[in-house]
Order: C-alpha cells, then structure tokens, then sequence
C-alpha cells in the first residue's frame, strides 16, 4: 500500500511540476464550458439540470483521457526510468496501479473543478443535486475506463504520438460498440448473443443511464470491469515488451 | 553471494546470453568487460530482475531473482544504463522517492537522503530540477539513487560514461571505499577503469564468457607482459643487436620505440646490460605489464580489426 501512496505522489507531483496539468485543466475546463453552454443550450432548455454538461463528456474524454495517459508508460520506457522503476522493490501489479490513480486522481481534480456549472444551475433553479453528484461519479468512473485502456496502449510503445492514436481508436470502438456503425460489422454472420454482447459493451449505453444521475450497479461494475480488465492487459503487455 | 547458473537470454532469434554461470562474493568488484551488444547490459538487468532469463536461473543471496524477486531486489542497488531518473523533480524529491520505494522508514529518510547527497557532493544542486543538470552530476544522482539504502550488492552499468577525469577519480574512490564488504558488480568498456577499481574481471563476448581473471591475470596474458620498450638514438642498429641476445624471443620496431619481448625471466636486466655495454643513448626505458587492449582484441577476435 505505502508503494502504490508512494508512486502515487510521485506522479501527481510531476504533472504539477510541468505545464501538463494546468494546459490539461484549463483546456478540459474551457471545453466542458464549450459544450455545455453552446452545443448543449443549457439555458435555451430552460430545464434546472446537468444533463447539457454531462452529455458530452464521452466525447471530451475521448481525446483528452489519453492525452494524460500517452505519457504514463511511453515516457517511462522513452527516458529508461521503466528500468529504474521496476527493478524498485516494488511489484508490476503495485506500478501498474499507482501510476493509474495518480492520473485517476489528476482527472478527479479536473473534473471537479468544473464547479462552476453546478454552482451555476443552483443559482439559476433547484435541480436535483444527488443526481449531479451520481453523474460525476459516474463520469469519473467511465474516465477511469478510458484512463486503463489509454495506460495500456502507452504501453505498447516508447512514442507517445502512437500511444495517443492507439488509445483514441479503442476508446472510440469501445464509446460506439453500442451504434450501428459498430454493431452493422457483425450483424447477418455473428450469432445474436455476441451481437449483445458487443453492444453491451458501450460506455455510451452505461454512462447514458449514469449522465441522468440513475445509478444502476450493473453500469458501476461494468467500469469497474473494463478498467481491471485494462489494468490487466496493461501488466501482460509490460511484462512481454519491457525488454525493447 | 550472486549466483549465476546457465543464465540465457533470447530476444526472439537473438542470444543475448548464452550460457553464462558465475559466482561473485562479497568483497570482489567484478568488472563486465565486452564490445557493445555484448550482453553485459542485459546480464545486469536479469540479475536485477528487469528481465526473465530464457533459461537458467540466478539468487541474490539465496533469493532466486524470479521466484523471490522483491526479496532479491531489496539487497541490490543498481545503476541503469545511461542513469536515467525522472527529470522533472528535484534532486531531493527524486532521492526522497527511492528512499520510500526503497522501505526506508520514514523518520530516517531526511538522514538517508541527506547522507547520500553527501556522500555524492551534490549538495549544490538539491533544489535543482535532474533535466537541467549536467551530465556529470546526473550521473551521480543515479549513483547516489543506487547506494541509498546501503544495498549488499551494488550493480553499476557504466558508472563513470560521460565524466570528466576527475569525476571518474572521485566513482572510483567511492567503489574502492566501498568494496570491502560489499559485492560490487560494474560493466565497462573502458579498459583502464578495470585496472582501476575491479579485483576480478569477466570478458564477455556475444553473451559468452570468454575469460574470468584477475586484472593482473589479463595484463599477464598479452604478449607485451614483461616486454621491454625503449627509445634510442639508433634504433634500427639496437634491433640487430638485441635480438642476438639469448633472452630476446623478438625485437619490434614501431615508429621510434623498438620493443623487445622475451624468452623468459631477466630481459629487462639483458637489456640494461646491453645499453651500458654499448653506450647508447637511452631516452625511454620502460618495462611492460601488458596491454590491456591487446587482450581484449585478442580474447574477443576482434584482432584482424586493429
């Protein structure tokens, strides 16, 4: 545990310690005001709630979660750190998910600086806040998701341009596995079960239900899978490329 | 005690090394020698459990270096190849991190770090981000990073690349002051380095050990062991005549040094002799150990090259 607090802070440190973190912040900052304020009509609908502002975050995460996670293993394995950091008395397992809650942690501190708009839609009405409160958690969660598969692709390479392409086109099957575009692929020769299950794989699906502030436990294990499952792949790959 | 029994290591259709076994205790500084891509980097980072060995297998002091690999871990500094370290902190903070990484209790990190900092002169740049240090001095934080928590055993890949002279003196002078208990694992391709600090050296070729010996023992192997080099005014005339003598086994001239090597004990006094009968004018006299660089053509076969 006093490993994973350990790199933790080492982490968080670092992005703090660069521009990172706060071109990071201000940019996911301007563009959930973007979204929520002129695609979204938060006033034109005249509704007290944050669905315009949660709507879009599949969308903002998709680029911007693996512009944080481009540099999690590609920068450790670029500058020869990965040798000094895995030779620490320190397991895969504990590197593995320290560096991913360090940057889970960064995302928590970005997203709640969003804040504002809460504040905003409490001055302008009475909106349900328990169900604001269940949609960040609910956004956090499906970043987390897209934060495992962005560490893992950084794993595959030492260039960080490839990590971020790489982790931008899984999260975009995996947001879309629920559309036609995605499920047309299959349909007329998969069985109708595998069809399911692909769509059942969209964060899109899951994360409609949470972005409403309804929390179902089926959507909070399905991040809780996809981000283990990610963490895990994450691990076999380090593990089989460490040496190049 | 490091153990190393039939280590290999295969990156795909390439051997890394093949077959390497060797035992190194405390109180030896064994020095890695070999041409690049020899396999002395990846032999260090299987001893450190960075990378699985193929096949074979190695202990740390009892510790097998897969099974029990934390174990095995903790007992070892280590120095990685180009010291790399994270450039965005401090001096401090780096060395702080590796201390918690390392286990070192909390009330003692201040004194640990402070003490390696010392131990390293980096004093004056402890606030300092590591990217924008010189070369030299991030070199030392990785050393500093690597004797932190005292380890038993210290593996050093290339301590002294890219030092200044006095820089290499002053690594030196830490291996040698630390060597008396400890084992001491570096590879170089600086030759001298090994007549410098290592007790022991291992050549290592296309992931095969080639030679394992002291420093003296490789010096004794070249040809030029207790050759005898001198400069005089006429060196084509000393030629002839010293390669009369019964000690003289072959006389070599190259550029104004004629070198004369022996048949077996006393060439240097056959010589002497010779110069004071003869009366010439000596300006260099000078019996050879050996050269290093020779051996290790000779032992790698990269002769033909020279």
């Amino acid at each position: 545990m006093n490993a994973v607090v350990n790199i933790i802070r080492r982490e968080l440190s670092a992005y703090f310690a660069t521009p990172v973190a706060y071109v990071f912040i201000v940019i996911f900052l301007v563009l959930t005001g973007v979204f929520t304020f002129y695609l979204g009509g938060f006033y034109e609908r005249g509704i007290a709630d944050l669905d315009p502002f949660f709507r879009f975050h599949p969308w903002l995460y998709l680029f911007l979660v693996p512009a944080i996670s481009m540099r999690l293993w590609a920068e450790e394995r670029r500058s020869g750190t990965i040798e000094l950091l895995l030779t620490l008395p320190i397991t895969l397992w504990q590197a593995v998910v320290g560096k991913f809650l360090a940057a889970w942690l960064f995302l928590g501190i970005a997203l709640a600086l969003t804040f504002p708009v809460w504040l905003t839609v409490n001055y302008l009405g009475e909106p349900d806040n328990g169900a604001i409160l269940a949609a960040y958690c609910g956004s956090w969660l499906m970043a987390g998701g897209f934060l495992a598969i962005g560490s893992c692709m950084s794993a595959l390479s030492r260039n960080q341009v490839v990590a971020f392409i790489l982790a931008v086109v899984v999260c975009f099957a995996f947001l879309l596995s629920g559309l036609p575009m995605i499920t047309d692929l299959f349909s007329g020769w998969a069985p109708q079960a595998l069809l399911d299950a692909i769509a059942g794989l969209s964060f899109l699906s899951h994360f409609a239900d949470i972005s409403r502030g309804v929390i179902d436990l089926r959507d909070l294990l399905y991040f809780a899978l996809v981000t283990g499952f990610w963490l895990m792949a994450n691990m076999v790959v380090l593990e089989l490329k460490k040496a190049d | 005690m490091i153990e190393a029994k039939d280590l290999c290591k295969h990156y795909g259709s390439i051997i890394a090394v093949d077959h390497l076994s060797f035992t190194v205790g405390p109180g030896e500084v064994l020095g890695f020698l070999g041409p690049n891509g020899a396999g002395k980097s990846t032999t260090m980072k299987i001893l450190t459990g960075f990378l699985a060995p193929t096949s074979g297998s190695a202990t740390v002091y009892g510790h097998d270096i897969v099974d029990d690999s934390l174990a095995a871990r903790r007992r070892i500094g280590y120095l990685p190849e180009g010291a790399p370290s994270y450039g965005e902190m401090t001096v401090d903070q780096f060395l702080t991190f590796v201390a918690r990484a390392r286990g070192i209790e909390a009330g003692h990190i201040i004194a640990t770090v402070g003490s390696a900092i010392e131990r390293l002169n980096l004093g004056t740049v402890v606030h300092q981000s590591i990217e924008t240090l010189s070369k030299g001095f991030r070199r030392r934080v990785g050393l500093a990073q690597a004797i932190l928590h005292d380890p038993d055993v210290l593996i050093l890949d290339e301590p002294t690349d890219g030092l200044d002279p006095n820089q290499k003196y002053e690594v030196r002078r830490l291996i040698g002051a630390m060597a008396s208990d400890k084992i001491i694992v570096i590879s170089t391709h600086i030759l001298e380095e090994v007549a410098a600090v290592c007790n022991r050296a291992m050549i290592i070729s296309e992931g095969r050990l080639l030679a394992d010996d002291t420093p003296s023992g490789l010096l004794a192997r070249s040809r030029y062991h207790n050759a005898v080099t001198l400069v005089v005014e006429n060196p084509h005339r000393a030629a002839s005549v010293l390669s009369e003598l019964p000690e003289v086994a072959k006389a070599e001239l190259h550029g104004r040094e004629l070198t004369v090597f022996p048949t077996g004990d006393g060439l240097f006094e056959a010589v002497s002799r010779a110069v004071s009968t003869h009366g010439w004018d000596v300006r260099e006299l000078r019996l050879e150990a050996g050269r290093l660089n020779e051996v290790f053509r000779e032992i790698t076969g990269g002769a033909a090259a020279s």
